[in-house]
């Protein structure tokens, strides 16, 4: 990676806190009012505005935001005065599990698929397999969440309805948050790994006799994959976002549910540290990707940018 | 026509003509509270005992108001935006791409999200919350389309007759950058009606006692149990829909014939 990249990176990473930062102040409300109560005298409430910084002019605020940022120092929740770091710390877990879990779902369904639906292309079951991608892309995540609840908790009593209690708790949310991935990936692996079966070495391994099975596994699929591990990369950053309205459909204790819990009490320093913590991630995994895709196909490492 | 077509102007047509229609969506009727249609009739009663058909056709109109607004405003600023900074280039095009690249460092339904709850709840916070976040997509576009436009020969030629300035970028570089736009925007309805509905099943859209498809599954999860229908039908309406904005958007692209870059999830 060389300077100038690392440079954007930067300033993408102080766009995001800047973006995060005048967002939250901009709400109109005032946080004094949620922490002391409409009634509390004038001078506690300038008392509690000096203590918070809440008096200084808003570039002050901005460059302690950031000084205190860079001691990673998340500010303390307004609720019950506790840490942001602590609080995000604690529902982390929930959430990596939940993404996780979400992601080898995907994986599963989306990889089986593609690869099936491209090689049997202009099939009935290629066209079954897009059928089922187009379902998926347009099926909201809110409304097959409680599908999935009416069906496999209430009548059939497989798993749990909500909550993060045994091991069959996470099947529902997960699924819930990887349809719509799965759907996309399996239509990204089928147009890859067609497009790869036109190619010329293709037709090559074909001629020199080698069956249909061999030329899939080892000479199709292997550069079929290259493009799809950014877009899986991609998938994962969103994945961290699509968390939030899933973990409040089924009260998974993760940041999601974190973030809405917080949003709800008008808890700004939990909601501030929350959003920038996930955009952080997302910037990460994103940059991961691109890494890791630069190590694996070595056609890029020359190339620029954009 | 294809029946996905036909399904979208249907929609379109009940989001335009709700308000004028005689509904009920706020009469509460006692005697019929959670029944289900095949009981009551209509698309049956919610927990209060409202009519699911007049609050379901109130929630066509809510979601078709904030598409059509949202899209239009997002495709005609990122249409804009993007046009200007890949024809003039530059450090205005350096400016639009870092801010480009800012937002789209954010997961899009995330900031929707804070921005809906910064702004407070109500139909026209959500519109610009949407639109805040949905330029993005436009103006990376449009950007990239009016780059390859600008080198190409007619540009060239309307140059070399003197032509210049906004009567160039008007009349000869934006109107070869429109169709992908358009087609884009297609996509762009459908998810707009899946983010207002999200925004307002999270409690952050238009508020009661107005409906919202959204707001509409998120109150019948709590009778899901013993009236599955509250669910059920406003769910359905939002899938066949969006389902069919998508379809539609295939068919459009077809149509005319525009060859898009693999959108970016």
């Amino acid at each position: 990676m060389n300077l100038a990249r690392l440079g954007g990176l930067f300033t993408t990473l102080l766009g995001v806190v800047t973006l995060v930062f005048f967002l939250i102040h901009w709400i109109p409300g005032d946080p004094v009012d949620v922490m002391l109560g409409e009634s509390a005298t004038p001078s506690d409430r300038a008392a509690l505005r000096h203590r918070l910084g809440l008096d200084l002019p808003l570039y002050r605020q901005y460059l302690r935001y950031l000084h205190s940022l860079a001691h990673l120092h998340l500010g303390t929740s307004l609720h019950d005065r506790r840490p942001v770091g602590d609080l995000i710390a604690e529902r982390l877990p929930a959430t990596v599990e939940l993404a996780g879990v979400a992601l080898l779902i995907t994986l599963a369904i989306a990889f089986p698929l593609g690869t099936f639906a491209a090689a049997r292309h202009h099939t009935p079951w290629d066209r079954a397999a897009m059928t089922f991608s187009l379902l998926g892309v347009s099926i909201p995540n809110f409304w097959l969440g409680p599908l999935l609840i009416l069906v496999f908790s209430l009548w059939l009593g497989w798993f749990p309805v909500s909550g993060r209690e045994g091991a069959g708790s996470v099947v529902l949310p997960a699924l819930t948050l990887g349809t719509s991935l799965a759907a996309i990936l399996s239509r990204m692996i089928r147009s890859s790994l067609l497009d790869v079966l036109g190619e010329d070495y293709v037709r090559t391994a074909r001629a020199k006799g080698l069956d249909d099975r061999r030329v899939l596994w080892r000479h199709a699929l292997p550069n079929a994959l290259l493009p799809v591990v950014t877009v899986i990369g991609l998938q994962l950053g969103s994945l961290l976002a699509g968390a939030v309205i899933t973990e409040t459909i089924f009260s998974w204790p993760g940041i999601g549910l974190l973030t809405i819990e917080a949003i709800q009490r008008r808890d700004y320093p939990v909601v501030q540290g929350c959003i920038l913590f996930i955009s952080l991630a997302y910037v990460g995994v994103n940059l991961l990707t691109d890494l890791l895709y630069r190590r694996i196909d070595p056609r890029i490492r020359t190339g620029t940018d954009r | 026509m294809p029946l996905s077509v036909f399904i979208v102007v249907l929609w379109m047509l009940a989001g335009l003509l709700a308000p004028l229609l005689p509904l009920h969506p706020e009469a509460i009727h006692l005697d019929r509270i959670l029944a289900p249609p095949w009981v009551a009739g209509g698309l049956g009663y919610d927990d209060l005992g409202r009519p699911l058909l007049d609050r379901l056709l109130m929630g066509t109109a809510t979601s078709f108001h904030v598409a059509a607004l949202t899209v239009s405003i997002s495709a005609a600023t990122g249409l804009l935006l993007g046009s200007l900074g890949g024809y003039l280039g530059g450090r205005f095009d350096a400016v639009l791409v870092r801010l480009i690249d800012v937002f789209l460092a954010f997961p899009g339904i995330l900031l929707a999200i804070a921005l809906a709850a910064t702004l407070g709840p109500g139909i026209d916070n959500v519109v610009l919350a949407l639109s805040v976040v949905g330029w993005v997509g436009f103006a990376r576009l449009a950007r990239a389309q009016a780059l390859s436009v600008r080198e190409r020969e007619h540009v060239l030629a309307a140059r070399a007759l003197g032509t210049h300035g906004p009567w160039l970028l008007f009349r000869h570089v934006i109107p070869l950058v429109l169709t992908p736009v358009l087609v884009e925007a297609t996509f762009g309805v459908a998810s707009v009606i899946i983010a207002e509905a999200g925004l307002s099943f999270l409690g952050l859209g238009v508020q009661p006692p107005a409906a919202s498809w959204g707001s509409m599954i998120r109150e019948g999860t709590r009778y899901l149990l013993v009236a599955p229908h509250l669910v059920l039908v406003p769910g359905l309406a939002l899938f066949l829909v969006v389902l069919a904005v998508n379809l539609a958007g295939d068919w459009l692209r077809d149509r005319l014939d525009v060859r898009l870059r693999e959108p970016r999830p």
